[in-house]
């Protein structure tokens, strides 16, 4: 499942109540990433951001990036939920996980959701710092 | 043939609009619908291009009807 939101979320709220949804017994292993918002970004403080995002081809992508990942391993299910609008520090801006019997496919799920999500789907964050506004130019390589 | 462009994020800001429609009697190319929809005529490095929803390269060429949107590198996560 994919979902955007527009105001704020509870990610490990967001996981209970989804895994409730899956079948009992068939999944062993559940992995999730939660990322969420610094104070602080390229030696600057970070008041506020805004997220704008490209309706219709962000959910087009989200929906995508899952059914990727389920055809490239053995998934029970994949979910992800992004924030929209304006974000506040410390707010979650981002849920993914990923369901499966055994733990390798389930990590490497995980991973695959985050990482081609930053790749691939239309959203742009905009930071409110103590130099003014400015857009964020390019996300961070998985390394960083 | 009528092209409807959008633009996100930064460019929005520098083309001053978000939303337009272009029309052309012939074949267009992305990199042209560019030219006519923000009146530039580079388009910024890195601009990523999608008609329909789906990223192409800035030389693909449009239909009637084709919703064409240009985007900076994409920033979620």
């Amino acid at each position: 499942m994919i979902e955007l939101r527009d105001s704020e979320f509870d990610p490990l709220y967001e996981l209970a109540e989804f895994q409730k949804t899956l079948s009992h017994g068939k999944y062993g292993a559940c992995c999730n990433f939660i990322g969420s918002m610094r104070d602080f970004n390229e030696g600057d403080d970070v008041s506020q951001m805004t997220l704008e995002h490209y309706p219709g081809m962000t959910e087009k992508f989200l929906q995508k990036i899952c059914d990727e990942a389920s055809e490239k391993w053995p998934l029970l299910d994949c979910l992800i939920i992004h924030r929209v609008g304006d974000i506040n520090p410390n707010d979650s801006i981002v849920l993914t996980a990923a369901w499966s019997a055994h733990r390798d496919a389930s990590f490497a799920a995980c991973r695959y959701l985050i990482e081609e999500l930053k790749h691939r789907a239309p959203f742009w964050k905009k930071e409110n710092t103590t130099e003014g506004e400015r857009w964020v130019s390019e996300n961070t390589k998985a390394n960083d | 043939m009528n092209i409807t462009v959008k633009f996100f994020a930064s460019l929005r800001e520098q083309t001053g609009t978000s939303d337009t429609t272009i029309n052309s009697a012939g074949a267009l190319t992305v990199i042209q619908a560019w030219q006519q929809a923000s009146g530039l005529n580079e388009m910024p490095e890195n601009t990523l291009c999608a008609i329909n929803m789906e990223y192409v390269n800035a030389d693909a060429p449009l239909s009637d009807g084709d919703e064409l949107a240009f985007f900076p590198p994409v920033t979620g996560g």
